[in-house]
């Protein structure tokens, strides 16, 4: 039965349900418990934004406090995962990457391959990205292009409540290192979500909203902006289809391509940067693959090539927003922005 | 550090001492072969050896099982061989043969095998010791008396993984031991400038656990040192590091000049403290081994390594296609 819940539920059901039902499933990472052996361990925080709030008292044996000591235990689990258990391992920010990355893309991305196919590394990495809150450089990347270009990382990325429980749960019991990204904006955001386990396939776009002038392929956070923005072009006469990959690795491209085949046109919204992102990537492949059926250049809407900025003021310019990601509807689809009202 | 320790011969049978000496033999006559084989140009890619440092491997790995995991380094050959790897399949892998052990995707430095625990050799340095703290966890969640060990270099020593895995290891009281062969060189640079403090050993007292200085060359040392480590870790004590003084015989990889060498210093060690000729002294004057048993070995070796070159050197290429399989389990 469906109920309306957030996306930090749907995230936090996904571990509860999975660790009842497997006991190899263990959850750990900085503050994931919260306060194990501190004087307030009773309520034990659950995580900074308390997505994992409540495991720890249901499971004290498998939700484990970890050092601050991200190359340590991000290759702790991906040692535990080679040798029996399904670790999800949270990385609080995925800006953290960079201390534990060799860890991620040099060991557990290559076991299978390196070891000839004699080898599984059922891990999940949790992780925290995007801008929006004030966080700053350090705390606000978006990142996942960077592990979409590993061959042996799965990429995952949830825009709904929905998503995020039967991706989390298919990544899971998925036997290869999966990264599950989770927008910290999206936290709190709802939708219906079944209370049974369910799972989502990998590399299985979805349709978020039909349209027949303008393909817009967006990410993450960026599904919501570019569904208002599609609903604005839609009072212009502008019909958008919004495609939402849900993971960027695997990648449906069947439906991208089918989709550009019968409007001609494609806009990416992508909040990584402009160089070497999704984005790019994405309107690479429509170039190569569905050229014959463009009526006009691919267009990308990121972020410009900056590091996150701090100021609100700048985060808003930084950020893609419905306006701008309309303003390169409009341009591809060769009409003039409306009138101001 | 003694030349020659009290022979400690009377706690191990002579089963013990054979296959102490049959994997001591095994890696010494692997590395020497692929020295030789390597400078033909039919191998392709990075080789280090370990010859000189087998003491340690054989030392370390005679108290573990099947189910007991070590996470390796480069320098991997002999602990995979001392773990029970396949040799031949070994050999095949480091000719970048479909018969090797990782059907050709690994070479030298990936040699893995998860059924007999080998983890893997690692391009990383510093890269295994997380590995082996996961290892570690994964005994404790399961409930199992599994025991991790982490081999790493003097040089890996440094790497913040593997002081961040040692105290992840006592902060998580882990199963595990971390065993530092202090090879003379990191690559080209000697712990005296490239360590700090005189033992890599002391380095335990920091994080509230064992650390001792076994003398690498001596198989017997190693032994005693790693069983009660290892019989610590089993029985829930928690993590020990050993760090055992060795020298390496050849470069940091084949085709190194070691410019960087003192004259004579590899020739001095091999005449005065080499594992396999204290073994057999030690064996033999207590009269437990004879020079009969040890050239069986010997032969059984050289043999085993003849047929491994052979059929390595005759074995198939990986197909082209198979660069495309094994990335993931399903996509």
């Amino acid at each position: 039965m469906a109920r309306n819940i957030t996306y930090q539920q749907a995230i936090n059901e996904a571990l509860a349900q999975e660790m009842e039902r497997d006991p190899t499933v263990v959850v750990m990472g900085e503050d994931v418990a919260g306060g194990m052996e501190a004087p307030g361990e009773d309520d034990a925080w659950g995580g900074v934004l308390g997505v994992t709030k409540g495991l720890y008292p249901r499971f004290p044996d498998r939700v484990l406090d970890t050092p601050i000591s991200e190359s340590a235990y991000i290759g702790a689990a991906a040692g535990a995962a080679a040798s029996g258990l399904r670790p999800v391992a949270e990385l609080m920010f995925v800006d953290f990457m960079g201390v534990c990355f060799d860890q991620i893309f040099n060991q557990a991305a290559k076991f299978r391959y390196m070891f000839g196919g004699r080898a599984v590394t059922p891990l999940v990495i949790r992780t925290m990205y995007g801008a929006g809150i004030r966080a700053a450089s350090q705390h606000s990347q978006a990142l996942y292009p960077l592990f979409t270009h590993i061959p042996g990382l799965k990429v995952v990325m949830p825009a709904t409540p929905y998503d995020a429980k039967g991706l989390l749960i298919e990544s899971i019991r998925d036997d290869d290192p999966v990264i599950f990204l989770e927008h910290k904006v999206l936290y709190g955001t709802e939708g219906d979500v079944p209370e049974e386990p369910y799972t989502i396939p990998f590399g299985e776009a979805s349709v978020v909203r039909e349209g027949s002038d303008v393909t817009v392929v967006a990410l993450g956070r960026m599904v919501l902006l570019a569904e208002q923005a599609a609903a604005e072009l839609e009072r212009e006469g502008i019909s958008c289809e919004v495609i939402d990959p849900r993971t960027t690795s695997p990648l449906d491209t069947e439906t991208i391509l089918e989709s550009v085949e019968a409007t001609g046109r494609l806009v990416v919204v992508d909040e990584a940067g402009p160089r070497c992102g999704m984005a790019a990537d994405i309107a690479a492949r429509v170039a190569q693959d569905a050229f014959g059926d463009l009526k006009a250049p691919p267009r990308m809407v990121t972020p410009p090539h900056t590091p996150v900025p701090f100021s609100p003021v700048l985060e808003d310019v930084y950020v893609p927003t419905p306006e701008t990601i309309a303003a390169a509807v409009r341009e591809t689809a060769g009409r003039e922005a409306a009138a101001p009202a | 550090m003694p030349a020659t320790a009290p022979p400690g011969t009377g706690q191990l049978t002579r089963e013990q001492l054979l296959e102490g000496y049959r994997v001591m033999r095994t890696i010494r006559e692997f590395e020497e072969r692929l020295h030789v084989e390597f400078a033909t140009g039919e191998i392709p890619g990075f080789v280090h050896l370990y010859a000189g440092e087998e003491a340690i491997a054989a030392g370390v790995c005679a108290h573990l099982g099947a189910d007991d995991y070590v996470a390796s380094t480069h320098r991997g050959h002999g602990h995979a061989i001392a773990k029970g790897c396949d040799v031949k399949a070994m050999m095949a892998e480091i000719y970048g043969k479909q018969t090797g052990l990782c059907h050709g995707k690994g070479g030298s430095m990936h040699i893995a095998d998860l059924d007999k625990g080998m983890l893997g050799a690692n391009g990383i340095v510093g890269g295994g010791p997380p590995l082996a703290c996961g290892v570690g966890l994964t005994a404790r969640v399961k409930n199992t008396d599994q025991v991790a060990v982490s081999f790493t270099g003097d040089g890996g020593s440094n790497q913040g993984t593997f002081l961040e895995s040692l105290n992840l290891a006592s902060a998580w009281h882990l199963p595990c031991v971390f065993v530092v062969e202090n090879n003379g060189y990191a690559e080209s640079t000697p712990p005296a400038y490239h360590q700090s403090g005189v033992d890599v050993a002391k380095r335990a007292d920091g994080f509230g656990f064992p650390g001792v200085v076994v003398d690498g060359f001596d198989f017997f040392a190693v032994h005693e040192a790693a069983g009660e480590a290892i019989a610590r870790a089993r029985a829930g004590g928690g993590p020990s590091l050993l760090e055992c003084k060795t020298l390496r015989y050849y470069g940091h990889f084949e085709g190194d000049q070691q410019t960087y060498r003192g004259a004579g210093e590899v020739e001095e060690v091999r005449r005065t403290r080499d594992c396999l000729a204290t073994f057999v002294q030690r064996v033999t004057n207590a009269g437990i081994l004879d020079a009969e048993d040890l050239e069986r070995v010997d032969q059984d070796v050289r043999g085993l390594i003849d047929e491994a070159v052979t059929e390595a050197k005759a074995g198939p290429d990986p197909t082209p296609a198979e660069v495309e399989t094994d990335v993931y389990v399903t996509y």
